[in-house]
């Protein structure tokens, strides 16, 4: 966490001849490409993918990457995030490994990206049309949790029998008296298909709703892709008497000051003293250089 | 006389298919009719079928042959054939059966036992169950007892609480088999008392009374079942061997 | 696609015409396996007992008459309820979409499992396990969702304060009413049971025979009821199929099948049984 660090274009390295272009092959590339349009096309339907082993673990992000892999383009300047910070170990490894397969530039600022990939997090700064927002997603199948059979939950998306999603939210309210699922709060994608959002704080799901960006999710372990195209309606589950709600904090971020944004909670030593901070850096780091400048 | 149930050349066979196929010949060739007001006691030696009449045209035996018509909700209905929900309509507005023994149904409360018909022919609560609880302190059943379930109570008592069920609501045609079978005087007189109540409100009542006593108190016709090959006489009247119909007065 | 026919509802009433007719029905998984050419109408509030031995094809009938699995012969029509958009008009079962068979099952229909466990949900509680059909249903109120829950918790005689724990801390007593309880929730008009009473002792048995008696003749609900167990059929049937190596042998009003049985194999089922 490294918010005081100017935040800066990164110099275009030189692509590494040795692979092609952004690593996969291209029909490979090309796969996914149809498999992304036909995401497009059924907003929130997952659609199976022929995934391919990347050169790190599943979990770490292999769904994301190959998306962001066969959508790259020279031209493209990327951007990844890891809990909303761009200098972590995976955001890091990330963002070097498509320098140097695809030479493309990179960068922590959220407006200048045209391609985000995110775990956990969608930036405080709001999306802009030309840009792509690629997730990991570790589970993409939202009825998992109580249907186990593959061949059922398809069959419960494809005849809209969504009861179950209910009971999930239900058993929350009767056990903590609110709505405690916090991530991977499930969502529905133009009225039709119930889509986990990837694990987000359900404090970004309004972001999703009706976004200019186009969104993009891939699963590596599952193989699963699926897609939110630009301002489509996007609705959290809830209840009448139960609304939707996302997290609020009573403190300001310790760096920016910020109010509205999503807050981590920091121990900073030993008899437990709290701090929070701003969850993405890019938006905190823009925040503390405009102020800076006011000054 | 208005008749309201009407029986014509009915017969009762019994395969026994696990032993050897034995075929007995119950009922042959019966043929009468009741009106409404008129008590017909089943005449004969015991295994003569009369309790096997009253199944029968209770729908509890299957029929070999003739027909049972009775007047159901202003028409004639044939009963021998009819589907199993028509003769559950009949049985549930027409057609009471009063037998001595009662079938238990676990855990349900005496008083609810006894409401059950007039339950499901759409009484109110309250209703049915002041009807209820007159019947009951009528046939001498303590009041303790109503809201237990008649499981564990006495033959007397049990057999009691089935005849209050029986003539929980008006029936216009009522099957007796024995209803005063083995009750002491008192009580035997409160259930004469109920079926001459129901014959002047008009119901046809068909029934089996072992004591001379009770077949006058309701003062009845008779059918004789005495079967054929046991009554020489009859056997002489040869293939047309109806039983024989006697009035008394 | 159209399954449904029009029918000239307004000349009939809803008591005097039949709920479900099935003609010919039938599925074989090998000769005698199965149940074959099985047919009859069932009429609303009425309720039918299937017996038979084990492998006589009650529990194939069954599966085929809630349109769990095709069969190889055979239609069902099955009169849609005046709540739905296709009011008292009649469905062919088999060529119905799969959405219309399940929407079926979860609203008009109920199925009580023998076994407990295949038909509740064990890991949520008792009251997300009666919710579920109202939320499937759209019910997006918890308030509401709460007080069904209650409400048929204490219909069905368990305890309300529990509605928060789960199944399986329940008797296999209790399961079954909660069971029973979840498929009464959405008001349906025609209810199968498979052995309902089957896993049960026999103390538990009587208390759940006598719920189930109570809460048909209440709710006024046509159930085929499939049964091994002569004592609960005569209980709660108004009449009897009785199957022998997938052919049904006789049908009958419950008291005369059990009284004065015709056919040799029922006349030998009934005998069978002891009496205590």
């Amino acid at each position: 966490m490294n918010a005081a660090t100017p935040p800066r274009l990164q110099p275009q390295a030189p692509r590494d001849e040795a692979y092609n272009f952004a690593y996969l092959d291209e029909q490979t590339k090309r796969m996914i490409r149809r498999g992304l349009l036909k995401a497009v096309a059924i907003p929130g339907y997952q659609v199976p993918f022929g995934g391919r082993e990347m050169p790190l673990p599943y979990g770490w992000g292999t769904g994301g990457m190959q998306l962001t892999a066969a959508i790259l383009g020279a031209e493209d300047v990327l951007k990844v995030i890891d809990q909303g910070a761009d200098d972590t170990t995976n955001a890091v490894s990330i963002r070097r490994f498509f320098a140097r397969t695809a030479g493309v530039a990179t960068t922590e600022r959220t407006p200048e990206a045209t391609i985000i990939q995110t775990r956990h997090r969608i930036p405080e700064t709001p999306l802009h049309a030309d840009q792509i927002m690629v997730y990991q997603v570790p589970i993409p199948e939202p009825l998992r949790f109580i249907e186990p059979s593959e061949t059922e939950t398809r069959t419960m998306h494809a005849l809209n029998d969504y009861g179950v999603m209910h009971v999930k939210l239900y058993e929350d309210i009767a056990t903590f008296g609110h709505i405690a699922t916090a991530y991977a709060y499930p969502v529905t994608v133009d009225e039709r298909y119930v889509m986990d959002p990837s694990p987000i704080p359900k404090f970004d799901n309004p972001k999703l709703d009706m976004s200019p960006a186009l969104m993009l999710f891939g699963a590596g372990r599952e193989k699963r892709l699926y897609a939110v195209p630009p301002f489509t309606r996007v609705t959290s589950l809830d209840f009448e008497d139960h609304p939707f709600e996302v997290q609020k904090w009573e403190h300001n971020c310790a760096i920016c000051g910020s109010h509205e944004s999503f807050l981590d909670e920091l121990i900073l030593d030993d008899q437990g003293t709290q701090s929070f901070v701003c969850s993405d850096t890019d938006y905190c780091a823009q925040r503390v250089s405009q102020g800076r400048a006011a000054q | 006389m208005n008749t309201l149930i009407e029986v014509r050349d009915l017969s009762k066979t019994f395969s026994l298919h696990q032993q050897n196929g034995v075929v007995l010949n119950v009922l042959r060739g019966l043929n009468f009719s009741v009106s409404g007001g008129e008590c017909l006691v089943l005449h004969g030696h015991s295994g003569a079928g009369k309790s096997t009449l009253l199944r029968t045209l209770y729908g509890n035996y299957l029929p070999a042959g003739g027909s049972i018509r009775v007047q159901h909700q202003g028409e004639w209905l044939e009963l021998v054939g009819a589907a199993p929900r028509e003769v559950l309509q009949v049985r549930q507005q027409t057609l009471g059966y009063v037998s001595q023994f009662l079938r238990v149904i676990p855990r349900v409360a005496t008083v609810e036992v006894v409401m059950e018909p007039a339950l499901a022919r759409g009484w109110k609560r309250e209703d049915a169950q002041a009807r209820a609880e007159h019947l009951l302190a009528r046939l001498n059943i303590p009041q303790r007892l109503w809201q237990l379930a008649p499981g564990t109570f006495s033959g007397g008592e049990q057999q009691r609480v089935n005849i209050a069920r029986g003539f929980m609501v008006p029936w216009p045609v009522m099957l007796l088999d024995e209803p005063t079978a083995s009750l002491d005087d008192g009580n035997r007189q409160v259930v004469l008392e109920l079926i001459n109540e129901a014959k002047s409100a008009g119901a046809a009542v068909i029934g089996i009374f072992h004591d001379r006593l009770a077949r006058e108190a309701v003062s009845a016709r008779h059918l004789d079942m005495t079967p054929p090959d046991l009554d020489p006489q009859a056997s002489m009247a040869s293939m047309a061997s109806s039983p024989k119909e006697t009035e008394q007065c | 696609m159209n399954a449904a026919q029009q029918i000239d509802r307004d000349a009939v009433s809803d008591r005097t015409q039949p709920l479900l007719k099935v003609r010919g029905l039938t599925k074989l998984y090998g000769p005698e396996k199965g149940c074959q050419d099985v047919s009859f109408e069932l009429y609303p509030g009425e309720v039918l007992g299937i017996v038979g031995e084990s492998g006589s094809g009650k529990s194939t009938l069954l599966s085929l008459l809630s349109g769990r699995c095709p069969p190889d012969r055979g239609v069902i029509d099955y009169r849609l309820a005046d709540t739905h958009k296709n009011a008292g008009q009649w469905l062919d079962l088999y060529s119905a979409s799969e959405a219309e068979r399940r929407t079926l099952l979860r609203t008009e229909w109920g199925f009580v499992e023998q076994n407990p466990r295949d038909g509740l949900r064990m890991g949520v509680s008792a009251g997300a396990n009666i919710g579920e059909r109202l939320m499937a249903q759209g019910v997006r109120n918890y308030q509401a969702l709460r007080a069904a829950g209650l409400d048929w918790l204490n219909q069905v005689e368990i305890d309300p304060a529990r509605i928060d724990d789960l199944p399986r801390t329940f008797s296999g007593g209790m399961q079954q009413r909660l069971q029973i309880a979840r498929n009464l929730v959405s008001g349906p008009r025609l209810v199968f049971m498979d052995e309902p009473t089957g896993g049960l002792d026999v103390s538990v048995q009587a208390r759940l025979l006598d719920l189930m008696r109570g809460l048909v003749r209440e709710l006024d609900l046509a159930v085929v009821i499939v049964t091994h167990d002569l004592a609960v059929a005569r209980l709660l049937a108004d009449r009897l199929m009785v199957m022998r190596r997938s052919h049904v042998v006789e049908t009958g009003l419950t008291d005369q099948i059990l009284d004065d049985p015709q056919h040799p194999y029922s006349q030998l089922l009934v005998s069978s049984v002891l009496q205590p």
